[in-house]
This record gives C-alpha cells, structure tokens and sequence, in this order.
C-alpha cells in the first residue's frame, strides 16, 4: 500500500491516504496552544509539515534529510509522518537535487530541498543559474518552477571553513530567483510558507546562527493567519518590517544581522540616539517602499550584512536608497559588512562579523551637527 | 625536463598505452579486458579478523588480480602507524570534547586505509586527503599539531601542501580529485614519474566531480589512484540509498580503468593492493580506483548522534573486524614485535602528548594577519579595511583616548 503522491491539480478535493493519515499524526501532535517559546529550527519545521499537509504534491529532499531530519533537524519527523516518498535521502550530489527537483517542478510537484550548508550548494550552481532562475523567461512563462531551495548561510556558530559563506549576493544577482531571509521565529514560519506556495522559485536563505534562537510565538495563530491570507489572497510577501522604530537614523539589516542591529539600536537609545531598524526579509523583490520611507524620515542610514561588502546585496541596498532619497539624506549612507576576504577560521570570526561596536561607530560617521 | 611546446595535442604516442596497459594484462594473463578492468570476484583480503594470514586460495586473487605480500618492514613501518593513528583518532575525540578542537572527523576504525594510503607512496608522490584523513597526512610526514591546524580553529590548514605533497585536507566533496587529476597531468607534461593518490568516502562517489575526475584521468591516461573508503555511511545515509552499482569498484570499468576491492580493515591486503596499483600506475598503465571495505566507528563528528539511523549491533559487528588487533595477533604470531610493541606505544604516547601540547594552549592569533594573504599583495581596499580593524583593535586596547 505505497501512498501515491497527487499532484497539486489531482489534490484538489482529493486528498491521498498519505496525507489523510499525515493529517491525523499531525493534529496528534498539535502543540500546546497561546504563544510558546519556540525556536526558530521548530518553526522552519512546522511550516514544512503544514505545508505538505496542505499539499500533496510538497515534497521534501536533500541530504541527510529523512531519517536523521536534517544536520540542523529543520525536517525532523517529515519521513516519519508523511513516508519515504514525500521526505527522502537523494544519493549525495547537489546538482542532482536541484536539478531533479527543476524536473518534478515542470510535472506538477513543490519541490523543498534542503542544500546542507551554503557553500555545499555551489556544485548546483548551474543549475540555479542556467535553469531555475530562467526557465519561466526562457518559455514565455509556459513553465512556472514552483520551487524552493533551503539554504543554511552566514557565520557566527563556530564553523570551520566552507560551513560560513553569506551567500545570498550570487542569488540575488541572479535575475528571475526570489531571495528571502527571516530573522525571526515568526517570519521564518510565515516565510517559508510564503516561498512554498510562490509560483516563482525561491531561494531560502536561513541564517543558521538563528536556528536556536527562541521566541514567544503562537503558531496556531500563524497557521490561521496564513490560511486567511491564502483566502483573501493577501500575503505579507516581499514585504521589509520596522524591527524597531526609531526617528534619528536607519539601520538597514537582513538575515543573520537584524539581532546585531537591534543590540545596536538598544545601546544607541541609552546614549540618547533613536535608531529605527529595518529588517529587509525579502532581498528579491526589494522593498523598495518601506525601506525608503523609514530613510526619508530619519534623514540617515547605514547598512549592515555579514556578506563582503564589495559587489553586494548591502552595495545595492546604498545604491537603490541613494537613488530614491538622496535630498532627503544629511550624510553619506555608511555599511557595516564582512571584510572582502575569505571567511575566517572559527578563533578569528568575531572580527569579521559586523557587531554593535563597528555598527555605532559608523552611526558616529553619520555627519551629526552637534 | 621540458615541456612539450604544443600542449593542445597530445600525441598518439602518449595516448596509446591506454590500450597497451590492457591488451598486455590481456595477453599476459589470458583474461578479456573486461575481466582486467572489473574488479575481482571478491574483494582482496589477506589476515583475516582473527590476526591468521589467509590460504592463498581464499585470498580473493585471480589471473590478472594477483597480489604478492608486502615485506614484513613494511608491515612493521604499517603497524606502527596503526597504533600512532589509532592513538591520534582518540585524542582528537578527547580534546573535542573537552572543547580545546573545534570539530574532529575521527578515522577511527579506518586506521588500515589511512596507514596504506600513505606508506604506498614514494617520496615524490603526492596524497590528496579529505577532512577524515588527518592520520593518512600525519602518515606522509606531516606535523601532528600542523595536520590538526583546520581543527584546532585558528586557520583553514596547518601545513604547506608543496612542502610536503600533501593537499589541503578538503571538505567540499570530491573537488580534491581534480586537483589530483592536475598535478598529474602537470607531473607527465613536465616529465616527472609522480603518481597521486586521490582520497574521497563512499557518499562523495555521488558527486559530479567525482565522475570527471574519474574520466579526465582515464582519457588523459594520468598516474591516479582513486582511493575511495567505503564506511558504508555518508553522514546518516547508508551506501544503499547512495548507489546501487555491484560495488564502487565496478564503476572503473565505465571509464575504461581497473578497479579492485580490499578488506579496507586488513593493512596486509590494503598494502599489496595499493602498492601495485602504485607500480602499475607508475609504470604507466593510467589511473585505477580501489574500494577499501571499512567502516565508520563512530558518529561523522562530534556534532552528530548515529543512534539517530544506524543500530548498535552493526557496530558491534565491525569492532570485532579491528584492523589494529588482527595486525597484532598476526605481528605476535610471526614473531616480528617482541618488544616492539612497548617502543610503539610508547611512540603513540607522545604524539598524543604532542597533542595536547599543542592544542591545549590558547593560541594566539593575529587579526591582522586576516588581510595578509588574500592576494599575493594586498589591494588598496585590503589595506583600508586592515587598518581600520588596527584602529578598532587600538582603541580597544586603550579605550580612555580614542585614537581617531
Ligand atoms: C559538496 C558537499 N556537499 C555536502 C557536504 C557535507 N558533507 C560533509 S561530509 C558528508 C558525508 C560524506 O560521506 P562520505 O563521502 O561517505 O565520507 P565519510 O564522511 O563517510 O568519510 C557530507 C554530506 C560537503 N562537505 N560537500
Ligand atoms: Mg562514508
């Protein structure tokens, strides 16, 4: 009795004896209800196994993903509750994962994989490149590649070398690709749903020094606030958040950097300084609108990300705000970025990775009058 | 020596032995090529799990399979670095837990193919070793301490590859075959007799990188040895779910080379396999892939919990396999070790002490060594961003006068 797997169009009104049953498993499992302290791998987590319930034709694969869950569990139990044909181990090969997942993306499926760690994603480069990001423009948009590829990116856990690379600038550079990063507990699970349900392929970009981190997060509620949202067809999707409002300057952040920016922002404000930070969750498409308006309000800006700073996500982020607010700015927009040199070893990070220090002291630079 | 001034067309000359290398194991031993090239029926295996020399009939050799045993030196110099190595694997694992190493992928029940893949090697051959092959870099000379560099978190490696014909212990899966591949084509334009053994695991046949350098070797008919150990796991995911191929050795044939198989937990068959694939490469018979049957003791590293997808019995299985005990008994019953083996532990003691010496102490690290090797000369942006991180650093040190 292998479970077949329906594609999105079969499913509609006629849901599989896999997903029945993964239904049942999952209301069994239905966490406590009010807020919990949950963290951000739990969240990433539920809103795979939401997403496969909801839809059948949501598949899961990658490398070490099914039994072991995932080096960083983010698919912990998917095997288990929706079978071997929904979550599973492909031989290990990148490319293969990227390129078979293009392929059962053309023929009805959603395909989620999992890239173990950024700089393990390059062998599918090409593919992201030459395939997923243009087969929609390529055939008129015939074919549509409703796919999301996971990427646990950036530094700060001690890793040693090619486990650390920010990686999201040769994705965004990279037309037709949507390129999302969350920074809380929240959004991740808001995020990740969104990139599932996106016609376009996504890159999901999840800072991995994140995935412990905890916040009080009712998912109940995020699960009926995103069942709305798909009922209205409303969606917060590409959309930048005010972390913390703030009236004197801007800090601009995403990803991994939003916590430092914040940290920043708590100790400008016992210096009397009021920093409004900006977490930009989506890098494609740009937020444009909320970022502007928030750059236009306080007069200043700087940016921060733990990518180099040359030729990047946060060079573009200056040039875009430059272009739309420059009568509107006191002083030049200053970045706080990673060093333009490889990603150093575990004992020598924290000199790279931009902290409130070297984030205050670029606010310092902002050409205040007094 | 000089190189050939058209490098866009290697002559027919150079490409025939390809050809040659069969047709005269063809001729020799009266097998087809395809017999020459797929591996032997059963893998090579010479002292079994109880330390007794195998009958030579039960050897797994046939016509064109045949391996004489190595000379007992040789075994000596082997069983020596089995307990160094075995010693190294668990300090490593120690020192990671008491947090003095950032990551340790310990070899520990792997020792034979390290060992092997070492002392197969002459002195002008290079290695080039993944992130599991510490004890097989440590083998070929390399400085304990230097080897554990990448582990020990203060920098990417510890030791200069050219110096020691070592690559840099490689992470990214299978890339390293490549470079392999390359330092043996440059090794042949230049008229060198190098040959290169290429480290990867079972998991990593899967990679794309693993089929071209396979096949860059074999058109360019270049002296590599793909030295794959099978430990039957890449993290969590068991050879079955990697590859369905009779065995990783079989997929030689699909590139026109031989493959073998070996008791990768036997030192003995482990030598007598590599050492002729080393004669025979040198010779210039083109690249040959060896699978050596092993297996992973412990979990892929410290951060990872194999009780997740793997049962303890399998485990048990294979701790009765040891290479080091069997090599013991063997040793032991041959009477070769006498005292010797009090000389090599004490030996194992202290590389381990080395260890700890050297991995215990905080070590001091330079941040503005950050920006010194980047390029060969650091650009102007380099050199801006150094200073700064100087101008930060000396206001730390001083934060009552800021130097600005
Ligand atoms: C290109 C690439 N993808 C993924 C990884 C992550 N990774 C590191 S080791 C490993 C398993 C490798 O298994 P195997 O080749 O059998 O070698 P073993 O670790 O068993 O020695 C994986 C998936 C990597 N290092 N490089
Ligand atoms: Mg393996």
């Amino acid at each position: 009795m292998s479970p077949t797997v329906t594609t999105s169009s079969e499913a509609n009104g006629n849901v599989s004896a896999a997903t029945a049953r993964a239904a049942a498993s999952a209301a069994a499992v239905q966490e406590a209800t009010g807020p919990q302290a949950i963290t951000m791998a739990k969240a990433l987590n539920t809103a795979l196994a939401d997403a496969m319930q909801a839809d059948p034709s949501v598949l899961v694969f990658g490398e070490d993903v099914g039994m072991l869950g995932g080096v960083f569990r983010i698919t912990d139990g998917l095997t288990k509750t929706f079978g071997q044909q929904r979550c599973f181990d492909t031989p290990l090969a990148e490319s293969g994962i990227v390129g078979m997942a293009v392929g059962m993306a053309m023929n009805g499926m959603r395909p989620v994989v999992e890239m173990q760690f950024d700089a393990f994603a390059y062998p599918a480069f090409q593919q992201i490149v030459s395939h997923v990001a243009k087969m929609h423009n390529r055939t008129k948009g015939a074919l549509k590649l409703p796919m999301v590829i996971r990427v646990p990116y950036a530094g700060g856990i001690g890793g040693v070398e090619h486990h650390c690379d920010s990686s999201e600038s040769y994705y965004a550079h990279t037309a037709g690709l949507k390129v999302f990063t969350p920074a809380t507990v929240a959004d991740a699970y808001r995020m990740l749903r969104e990139a599932i349900d996106s016609d376009d392929p996504v890159m999901f970009m999840e800072p991995k020094k994140l995935y412990w981190s905890k916040d009080l997060v009712d998912l109940a509620d995020l699960r009926a606030q995103h069942a709305a949202n798909a009922d209205s067809g409303t969606s917060s999707e590409g959309k930048a958040a005010v972390a913390r409002p703030g009236t004197d300057a801007t800090l601009i952040a995403y990803g991994p950097s939003v916590p430092t920016a914040l940290a920043a922002a708590a100790a400008a404000a016992e210096e009397g300084r009021s920093l409004e930070v900006i977490d930009v969750r989506s890098i494609v498409p740009f937020d444009d609108e909320t970022v502007c308006a928030s750059v236009r309000k306080t007069g200043r800006a700087v940016v921060i990300a733990e990518a180099h700073g040359f030729a990047s996500v946060s060079s573009e982020i200056v040039a875009r705000v430059q272009e739309r607010c420059f009568h509107y700015l006191a002083a030049p927009i200053r970045r706080v970025t990673g060093f333009d040199i490889p990603y150093p070893a575990p004992k020598l990070e924290h000199y790279y990775l931009p902290g409130v220090d070297r984030i205050l002291d670029a606010v310092d630079d902002l050409q205040w009058e007094n | 020596m000089t190189i050939s001034a058209d490098h866009s067309a290697p002559d027919r000359a150079q490409r025939l032995p390809a050809e040659d290398a069969v047709s005269e194991a063809v001729r020799k031993f009266g097998i087809t090529a395809e017999d020459y090239m797929l591996p032997a029926h059963h893998q090579i295996e010479m002292v079994g799990p109880d330390g007794r020399l195998k009958a030579e009939s039960e050897q797994g050799t046939e016509p064109g399979h045949e391996y004489p045993l190595p000379a007992d030196e040789e075994l000596l110099a082997a069983y020596e670095q089995l307990v160094v190595g075995r010693r190294v694997n668990d300090q490593n694992s120690a020192l990671v837990r008491q947090g003095r190493m950032a990551v340790y992928p310990s070899s520990h029940g792997q020792e034979a193919c390290q060992v092997a893949a070492a002392l197969c090697l002459s002195a002008g051959d290079w290695i080039f070793p993944t992130y599991r092959d510490a004890v097989a870099v440590m083998a070929r000379g390399v400085d304990p301490v230097e080897a554990m560099t990448i582990f020990r978190g203060d920098w990417h490696s510890g030791y200069d590859p050219a110096k020691h014909k070592v690559g840099i212990q490689c992470t990214p899966l299978t890339t390293q075959l490549l470079h392999a591949v390359g330092v043996a084509h440059a090794a042949k334009l230049r008229g060198e007799d190098t040959v290169v053994l290429a480290m990867c695991g079972d998991g990593a046949t899967s990679e794309g990188d693993f089929h071209e350098a396979l096949n860059f070797a074999a058109v360019f008919h270049l002296p590599v040895i793909f030295f794959v150990q099978n430990n039957k796991y890449a993290i969590s995911v068991p050879l079955s779910q990697q590859s369905v191929a009779p065995s990783l050795a079989h997929k030689a044939v699909g590139y026109g080379m031989a493959g073998e198989r070996v008791d990768g937990n036997d030192v003995v068959a482990l030598l007598a396999v590599l050492d002729r694939a080393v004669k025979l490469a040198r010779d210039g018979s083109g690249p040959l892939l060896v699978e050596a049957n092993t297996y992973r003791m412990q979990a892929h590293t410290n951060a990872d919990d194999a009780s997740r997808y793997r049962p303890d019995g399998e485990v048990a299985e294979w701790l009765a396999k040891d290479p080091i005990s069997r090599m013991k008994t063997y040793l032991t019953d041959r009477g070769l070790l006498d005292d010797g083996d009090a000389r090599i532990a004490a030996k194992a003691e202290a590389v381990a002490t080395q260890l700890r010496e050297g991995l215990s102490e905080d070590v001091p690290v330079d941040p503005l060594e950050l920006f010194r090797h980047v390029f060969s000369a650091p650009t102007p942006q380099l050199k801006e961003q150094s200073a700064m991180l100087a101008d930060e650093l000396a206001r730390e040190a001083s934060p009552e006068e800021p130097t600005k």
